[in-house]
């Protein structure tokens, strides 16, 4: 999916994230602009899943948990508590009473059990569905022998239980996903396939006008559960602005949030001109841009040729073709996600002892292959370093530069993509969770045609390692459960299946009129604003 | 005339209908598949399994074509993949701006490209002809996203006198209108500048003079409209050519137009919105075309359509 980016972020800025103290201080009221380049897709949050209208169904819609506002830690939404069965299998959740959908019309278990069934139903089509599978009863409904959810009862209108049928230690995440927010079925069903041009749910805004191709007015929601949120009393979001357009009418005042973020052409001008100095805002992202090495395709069969394209590669000045929008990257997991390994040194960049590793395998002179990237600036020119760095040891790679879904689906192909520089297609985590970098990217589940996993690359004895660790339920196991993770993510780099490039940050700018921590400005969960949290300084 | 009408029309329908089988083909042939797409990254294969089957995407190749014309007969143009949205009503919704910016543009052309024109032919071999025709050359052959970058630069970052693209007022609507329109100027001013020339060569205009009228009612009354008539039939065919110009201009000015619409869709492959946009283009230009034989004979009698 385009631009499907789901990003992170960094636990340093959890220090600096927003406390309810502060919150109680800042008046509500006041508005802002947030422009974006395109259209917004879709705000059902059943089907919603690009990095536009992600934290847009953040704010019109709550689910059972979300994560404290700039952090990646999970907090309670609609769920005011929580319990977990010994075994890791039943969770409880104990609904707030007295929330109210927009209509009006109060939040129940029913609610929370009809949304689970829908976003499971292969008719609604949701992107997300997949995400549900450790539920009872998911097959069936997969499968359409089912309209519901066997695992999901409701034991009374404020009690919801979920039953799963196996232990699943990322579960509270998949609770706080958009997938799992709570829709209001009459609303569903009075709009049908439309209900995303005419979201209906409980969140702290509710969507006011959209004109399609021009603007959408969000209002804030006076009756909203939580006390002080939102701070504004609208957002417009007008779209079909350039993001260079975007930028110059922030600087006249017209605009307060380029929502696609500081344009690469313009990136050195604007962070450089003292002027705009506090205006910028960097976050880290659970990002990872990697090359894929193909090892159905010889000779990326051999773990020597793919260690030596990872020593031949100079991270450094890829980072720095970007501006140093970047960090470079030893490993998969980004270095704010749990189970990081900050010891771990990985190959270092060192084309003599590359050039040696090819010998070692038997191919000394070199060999011909095919680099294949994303066209949109800057992704061609990184393979273009790249390319020069492989020559450097006598890799000959051909670039092939085509249209994004033309690169993914060559890549879920079992042989036609030996190589792929996975920029503007990375992986970002739907979720702050290390098993999320794993199963679809790196797993066997991953290597199959039309699947992301575009190493090929299937090793089930750390499949198993992974089935293992997503089993440590027990909160107490959190530190045992990271520790698996890491094991995992380096015995992946002892076989070289990528060659893990950079960690891309976030940068992105606000006017002067706007308030709030800088870490929700740049939400590792909340992508790319959350707009909750963001305060006018004119009503102040 | 009825039955060069009944012709036209004919011709006009099939090309339509070879214009829609091209770019379906086309489409079918991109290797992007839609039911990937819907389904997005972390979905299973069951999952994109059901949606191509929803979609009728494991039909053969005929089967869809067909699928989609049968739709196209009743007014449906198919859904957005990625937009989750009737192509139809996306294109209605835009549709009312694109056709303001094409007016705007029209009359941009016009007054700026008859004018120069007409001051080239009257100042014919002058320097005031050669520079005006060598900014005329100038607006054909720029591209249009440098004008209109050039114009936005210029007249909203550095002047401040009008807004840095967006959509509503009139102010909003001058740069998009003269960035397209400066493409068509270039021509008509040839094209005015030529016809002018020809018409005050002619025996009437000698005779005009003579009978003592005054130089601006010979000018106005007698040589203009004459030498209007070659010029006016291009509008029809100037659709063809903005048509090509709004993906450019729309998207430098932030203008929520349709040709906005099919530059988001082409980056991000969203087929029935491609498709859609491309057969509304298609269909406005055989239009253009059509109104254009029509009209000529209309304003000038010594054609006569068969």
């Amino acid at each position: 999916m385009n631009k499907t980016l789901l990003a992170g972020a960094a636990a340093l800025l959890a220090a600096t994230a927003l406390t309810p103290a502060q919150a109680d201080d800042i008046k509500q009221g006041g508005s802002m602009i947030v422009t974006y380049k395109d259209d917004v897709s879709t705000l059902d949050p059943a089907i919603g899943y690009d990095w536009q209208n992600w934290s847009m169904i953040k704010s019109l819609f709550d689910g059972l948990m979300d994560y404290e506002p700039g952090t990646t830690n999970l907090m309670n939404d609609l769920a005011e508590d929580y319990t977990i069965s010994d075994d890791g299998k039943v969770f409880t959740f104990k609904l707030r009473e007295g929330v109210k959908f927009h209509n009006g019309r109060e939040l129940t278990a029913e609610d929370v059990k009809y949304s689970l069934d829908r976003v499971t139903n292969p008719e609604t089509q949701s992107p997300g569905a997949g995400f549900f599978g450790s539920i009872k009863g998911f097959d069936a409904v997969a499968a359409g022998d089912a309209d519901s959810l066997e695992g999901v009862t409701v034991v009374d209108p404020y009690t919801v239980k979920i039953e799963l049928s196996r232990p699943d230690a990322t579960f509270l995440h998949v609770m706080a996903i958009n997938f799992s927010s709570i829709v209001p079925k009459e609303a569903v069903e009075e709009w049908g396939a439309d209900f995303g041009k005419h979201p209906v749910g409980s969140g702290a805004f509710s969507l006011e006008e959209w004109t399609l191709g021009q603007r959408l007015v969000f209002k804030r929601n006076e009756d909203y559960w939580r006390a002080g949120v939102p701070k504004l009393d609208e957002i417009t979001f007008e779209v079909g602005q350039e993001p260079i357009v975007a930028l110059l009418r922030l600087q006249r005042g017209e605009a307060d949030i380029p929502g696609d973020g500081i344009p690469p052409a313009k990136f050195l001008e604007v962070t450089k001109d003292p002027q705009y100095k506090d205006l910028i805002i960097e976050g880290g992202q659970l990002h990872t841009g990697y090359v894929t090495m193909n090892v159905k395709m010889p000779p990326f069969d051999k773990p020597e040729v793919r260690k030596a394209v990872n020593m031949a590669i100079n991270k450094d000045r890829v980072v720095r073709i970007i501006n140093g929008r970047a960090v470079p990257a030893n490993q998969p997991l980004p270095p704010t996600m749990p189970g990081y390994d900050n010891n771990y040194e990985g190959y270092a960049y060192d084309p003599e002892a590359a050039k040696a590793l090819l010998a070692e395998a038997g191919l000394g002179d070199g060999f011909e292959t095919e680099l294949y990237v994303y066209n949109t600036d800057p992704n061609p020119r990184i393979a273009q370093a790249i390319q020069a760095d492989l020559a450097a040891i006598g890799i000959k790679a051909e670039i092939k530069a085509l249209a994004q879904a033309n690169v993914i689906a060559a890549g879920g192909e079992p042989d036609q993509a030996p190589m792929i520089w996975s920029g503007g297609m990375a992986w970002i985590a739907d979720f702050p969770d290390p098993s999320n970098f794993y199963g679809p990217i790196l797993g066997c589940a991953g290597a199959v045609k039309g699947g992301w996993n575009w190493s090929w690359y299937c090793n089930e004895e750390l499949d198993a390692l992974a089935t293992a660790a997503d089993s440590m339920t027990d909160p107490a196991q959190k530190a045992e459960r990271e520790e698996a993770w890491r094991k995992i993510f380096i015995a992946v780099m002892d076989d070289a299946a990528w060659a893990p490039v950079f960690h891309e940050q976030r940068f992105t700018m606000r006017s002067e009129r706007l308030g709030g921590p800088d870490a929700i400005f740049v939400d590792p969960v909340h992508i790319p604003v959350n707009y909750d949290y963001v305060w006018a300084k004119d009503v102040q | 005339m009825g039955g060069y009408v009944l012709r036209r029309v004919l011709q006009s329908l099939l090309i339509l209908l070879g214009i829609t089988f091209l770019t379906f083909i086309l489409l079918y042939l991109i290797p992007a598949d839609p039911a990937r797409q819907i389904a997005g990254r972390s979905a299973t294969a069951q999952t994109v399994e059901n949606i191509r089957e929803q979609l009728g995407l494991n039909l053969p190749f005929y089967q869809q074509y067909f699928r989609y014309l049968t739709g196209l007969l009743q007014g449906d143009l198919g859904r957005s993949y990625l937009q989750k949205t009737e192509v139809g009503e996306l294109i209605r919704s835009r549709l009312p701006a694109t056709l303001l910016l094409m007016a705007g543009a029209i009359i941009c052309e016009l007054a700026i490209g008859l004018t120069m024109g007409i001051v080239a032919a009257l100042r014919r071999n002058t320097a005031t002809d050669t520079s005006l025709m060598v900014l005329s050359f100038v607006g054909v052959s720029s591209p249009q996203f440098v004008i209109g970058i050039l114009l936005l630069y210029v007249f909203s970052v550095q002047l401040g006198w009008f807004p840095i693209g967006g959509y509503g007022t009139f102010r909003h609507m001058v740069l998009p209108s003269l960035t397209l329109g400066l493409l068509g100027a270039g021509w008509y001013s040839r094209m005015m500048r030529s016809s002018m020339i020809d018409v005050l060569r002619q025996d009437f205009i000698r005779t005009a003079r003579a009978k003592g009228l005054k130089r601006w009612q010979v000018l106005f009354g007698h040589a203009m409209p004459n030498a209007l008539l070659p010029v006016i039939a291009m509008i029809g065919i100037d659709i063809g050519l903005f048509m090509s110009g709004i993906v450019v201009v729309e998207s430098v000015f932030g203008w929520p137009g349709i040709g906005q619409l099919a530059w988001q869709a082409i980056q991000r492959v969203d087929i029935p919105i491609i498709m859609g946009v491309t057969l509304v283009s298609a269909f406005a230009i055989v239009l253009g075309n059509f109104l254009a034989d029509l009209i000529v004979p209309l304003i000038d009698p010594r054609i006569k359509l068969r």
